[in-house]
C-alpha cells in the first residue's frame, strides 16, 4: 500500500483515481482568507474578504432551476455536477448507451430491464416495525406530499417515479423522538422489473434512526424521498442483503432543513448489482450531514454508489467516509462521491473519503472523488480517496506473530469495516452486520 | 533447555536480474540462556538470516538446514515457526491498516498459546510492559503501526517480545535508528525478557553501540553471506575500534 490519490481543493475539476494504493490521507485543504486587503484591491474576484472567484462566475443554481436545451442527441457532459438534469419526465431522459458520465460504471445488461422496461412488477413487500409516535401509510399516486423532497435525477429513477401504483409515507411528527429504531423491511419475492417510491419525513425537531432494510430477490427501481425538518435528526440506514440475483437501483435523495442533523448510512452486501446514489442538499444554513458506506462485493457482484452532497447555502458541514471490500473474480465497486460548494455557500466545511481493500485478484474497484468549489470563502474542503491491497507484507507481519493466514486476512477486514458498523449506532443491527460481515469472510474462503 | 541450529544455510533471492545468492553456507548454533550478536558491514546478509529464520516469502532456501530442537524449521509455515516458539523482532515494522493493538496482541497470544490469555492477568500484563517500555497507554486503542515513529514501532516490537515469550528471540537491526534514550529502553527490555532464563537471543546489528547495553557471549563477524570470524564479547570491542575494514579487504582479496 503506498501510492494514493489525494486532492485538496480544485475548483470545477474532476480528479480520478481509479485502482491506486492506501498511503495516508487525511490532510485538510484549508482556505483562509487572505489578509492583505490592500494587495487584492485590484484584482478582479478578490474582495477584503479574500477570493470570490472570477466575477463572471455566477454560481449554479440548484435544483436544475437553470433551462437546460436538452432535446439533442449528443451528449454533452455538464460542465457542473449542479447542471445535471432533474425531471419526472421520463422523456426527458435519452435512452442509456453506458456512455453516460452517471452510467458509464454501470454494466447495463445486467439490470435486468430497468432502464428500458416498463416497471410493471410486483414491487416488494413492505412491512414497518417498531414505530412508536411515527406515522406509517400506504399512499396513492397523487398524494401531494409525494415528489416534494426530491426530483429524479437519472433515467431509472424516473421510469420509477412514473410507474409506482402507491408508496409508503413514513412521518415523524414534529417535536417528537421516535421510540426506538423505525425498522422498514422491503422484501422481493418476484423477479419482474419494478418500482417502489418511500417518503420519509422527519418534521422540524424530531428525532428517529429509520432503517431500511432490504432482503429477497427483486428487480427494483426505488426512489426514497427523505425530508430532514428544521432542528430535526434523522438518521436512515439502507441495508441490502439481498438474494445473488436481485438488481436494485436506489436513490435516496434527502433535502435537509436548517439546522438539521442527517446521518446516512450505506450497507450492500448482498445482490448481484447494487447501484445507490445517496444524495445530501442542503436548503437552509447550520446543518450537518454526515454519510457513511460499507460495501462487499464477492466474485462477480457490482456494488456501485454515487453520491451527491450539495452545499447550496452558507454554514453547513458535511462529512463523507466509504469503505469497501473487494474479493473475487469480477467483483466490482464504484465508489463517486460529488461534492458541490456553490457561489452561496461560504463557510463550508467538507471532507469526503473513500477506501477501498482488494482482497484477492481479479477484482476492481474504480473511485471518483468530485469537489468542485463556486466560492473561496469557505471553512474547509477536502478529499482522499485511497485503494490498496491486504498485501504480503501486511500478511507476513501478523503470520509472523502466530496468527494463521485466515485469521489475518479477516482480522485486517473486519477492523476495516468495523469503522462504519460502528456508527450506526443502533446495537442490534451493528451486531447483525458484523456477523454477516463475518459470514462473507467464511464465503470467499478468507 | 531449547537449541537453534543453522547448518550450512545457502539462501537466494530472486530479482529482475535473475537469482542472487545472498548466504552462502552459514553453520550457528543458538542454546536457550545465549546471547549471540551477529555483526557485519551492509549487504553481507544479516537480515537476510534473521528473515529466512522467520520464513519470509522473499528468500529462498537452496540447501542447509535450520532445526528447532531438532523440528525442521524449514517446512513450517510463518505462523507455524512463530508457534513453535520463533519471534523476529523486524528491521521496518509494517504498518497494519484497521487492526488495534490491543485486537492484534491478543489475537496473537491466543494464536500463539493456542487459548485465550485470562483477560485480567493479560490487561494487566499489557499495561505492565507497556509501561516499562514507555510507550503511551494510548497507543493500545492505535492501530498496529499506524503513525508510529522509528523509534515507537521498535519499542512495540518489544513489547511484543516480553508478552509472546518467545524460545527465540531474533532482533533485526532493533537498535537502528533510536536515540540513546530509546535504545536503553529497548535493552532493558530485551535484558528483562532474557534474564528470565528461558530465551536464546539473536542479535543482529551494524554498530556496536547496543552491546553496551545487551552483553552478548558469542560474536560472529558476518562478511558476503559467510561467518569470518567468531569469538567472544572482546570481538565485538575489536570491531568499535577498527571497524569492518579488515574484513572487507580480506574479503576482497579472497575474490
Amino acid at each position: 500500500m503506498a501510492e494514493t490519490t489525494h486532492t485538496e481543493f480544485s475548483p470545477n475539476t474532476a480528479p480520478e483515481g481509479e485502482v491506486t494504493d492506501l498511503g495516508d490521507l487525511d490532510e485538510k485543504a484549508r482556505l483562509g482568507a487572505p489578509s492583505g486587503a490592500a494587495a487584492s484591491a485590484s484584482i478582479d474576484g478578490f474582495t477584503e474578504e479574500g477570493e470570490r472567484l472570477s466575477a463572471q462566475n455566477t454560481g449554479s443554481e440548484q435544483f436544475g432551476l437553470k433551462k437546460h436545451s436538452h432535446g439533442n442527441a449528443t451528449v454533452i457532459p455538464e460542465a457542473s455536477r449542479g447542471e445535471r438534469r432533474r425531471s419526472f419526465d421520463l422523456a426527458d431522459y435519452p435512452t442509456l448507451t453506458g456512455l453516460e458520465e452517471d452510467w458509464r460504471f454501470t454494466p447495463l445488461k445486467r439490470l435486468r430491464g430497468l432502464h428500458t422496461d416498463a416497471l410493471t412488477g410486483a414491487s416488494p413487500a413492505v412491512a414497518v416495525t417498531g414505530a412508536g409516535k411515527v406515522t406509517v401509510e400506504t399512499v396513492g399516486r397523487d398524494d401531494a406530499r409525494l415528489g416534494t423532497a426530491a426530483t429524479p435525477e437519472d433515467r431509472v429513477s424516473a421510469a420509477a417515479w412514473n410507474a409506482f401504483t402507491e408508496a409508503t409515507v413514513i412521518t415523524i411528527p414534529k417535536e417528537t423522538a421516535a421510540d426506538g429504531e423505525v425498522m422498514v423491511s422491503v422484501t422481493g419475492s418476484a423477479m419482474e422489473a419494478a418500482a417502489q417510491q418511500i417518503l420519509i419525513n422527519a418534521e422540524a425537531f424530531s428525532k428517529a434512526v429509520v432503517v431500511l432494510d432490504h432482503s429477497g430477490s427483486a428487480t427494483l427501481a426505488q426512489n426514497v424521498e427523505i425530508i430532514v425538518g428544521d432542528g430535526a435528526e434523522l438518521t436512515v440506514v439502507s441495508v441490502q442483503e439481498w438474494n445473488d440475483d436481485a438488481v436494485h437501483v436506489s436513490s435516496q435523495q434527502a433535502k435537509v432543513g436548517r439546522d438539521a442533523r442527517y446521518k446516512h448510512v450505506v450497507v450492500s452486501l448482498g445482490g448481484d448489482l447494487v447501484r445507490l446514489t445517496p444524495s445530501s442538499i442542503f436548503t437552509a444554513t447550520g446543518a450537518e450531514v454526515e454519510m457513511y458506506g460499507l460495501y462487499f462485493a464477492d466474485a462477480g457482484q457490482h456494488l456501485e454508489q454515487r453520491l451527491l452532497v450539495d452545499h447550496a447555502v452558507p454554514n453547513c458541514k458535511s462529512r463523507v467516509t466509504y469503505k469497501g471490500a473487494l474479493q473475487g473474480q469480477d467483483a466490482h465497486t464504484v465508489w463517486v462521491g460529488d461534492v458541490l460548494i456553490r457561489k452561496a455557500a461560504e463557510g463550508t466545511d467538507t471532507y469526503e473519503t473513500n477506501r477501498n481493500l482488494i482482497l484477492t485478484d481479479g477484482a476492481r474497484s474504480d473511485s471518483v472523488p468530485n469537489l468542485e468549489i463556486e466560492t473561496g470563502l469557505i471553512e474547509g474542503a477536502g478529499h482522499a480517496s485511497a485503494t490498496g491491497r491486504f498485501d504480503d507484507e501486511h500478511l507476513f507481519y501478523l503470520m509472523a506473530r502466530g496468527i494463521p493466514e485466515k485469521a489475518a486476512r479477516r482480522l485486517v477486514v473486519r477492523g476495516f469495516l468495523n469503522e462504519v458498523i460502528q456508527q450506526i449506532k443502533v446495537p442490534a443491527l451493528e451486531e447483525r452486520l458484523s456477523e454477516s460481515v463475518e459470514r462473507e469472510l467464511a464465503a470467499g474462503n478468507l | 533447555m531449547s537449541t537453534l541450529e543453522i547448518k550450512d544455510l545457502h539462501v537466494s533471492i530472486d530479482t529482475e536480474q535473475g537469482n542472487i545468492p545472498i548466504l552462502k553456507g552459514v553453520t550457528l548454533t543458538i542454546n536457550t540462556g545465549e546471547t549471540h550478536a551477529i555483526m557485519g558491514p551492509n549487504g553481507s546478509g544479516k537480515s537476510t538470516l534473521a528473515s529466512t529464520i522467520a520464513g519470509h516469502p522473499r528468500y529462498k532456501v537452496d540447501s542447509g538446514s535450520i532445526t528447532l530442537d531438532g523440528e525442521d524449521v524449514l517446512s513450517m509455515s510463518v505462523d507455524e515457526r512463530a508457534r513453535a516458539g520463533l519471534f523476529l523482532a523486524m528491521q521496518y515494522p509494517v504498518e497494519v491498516p484497521g487492526v488495534t493493538m490491543t485486537n492484534f496482541l491478543r489475537t496473537a497470544k491466543t494464536a500463539l498459546d493456542g487459548e485465550a490469555p485470562s483477560l485480567r492477568h493479560w490487561t494487566k500484563d499489557v499495561k505492565t510492559a507497556m509501561a516499562q517500555l514507555r510507550i503511551d497507554a494510548d497507543f493500545a486503542q492505535r492501530n498496529v503501526n499506524e503513525g508510529f515513529s522509528g523509534g515507537e514501532k521498535k519499542r512495540v516490537e518489544i513489547l511484543q517480545l516480553e508478552l509472546f515469550r518467545p524460545k527465540f528471540a531474533i532482533l533485526d537491526e532493533t537498535d537502528s535508528g533510536l536515540d540513546v534514550d530509546a535504545l536503553k529502553v529497548v535493552s532493558e527490555g530485551v535484558n528483562r525478557e532474557h534474564s528470565k532464563g528461558e530465551m536464546g537471543t539473536l542479535l543482529i546489528t551494524h554498530y556496536t553501540r547496543i552491546l553496551r547495553y545487551i552483553k552478548p557471549d558469542f560474536v560472529h563477524v558476518f562478511v558476503a553471506g559467510r561467518i569470518a570470524e567468531e569469538g567472544g564479547p572482546e570481538l565485538a570491542d575489536r570491531l568499535e575500534e577498527e571497524g569492518y575494514d579488515r574484513f572487507t579487504a580480506q574479503s576482497a582479496v579472497e575474490a
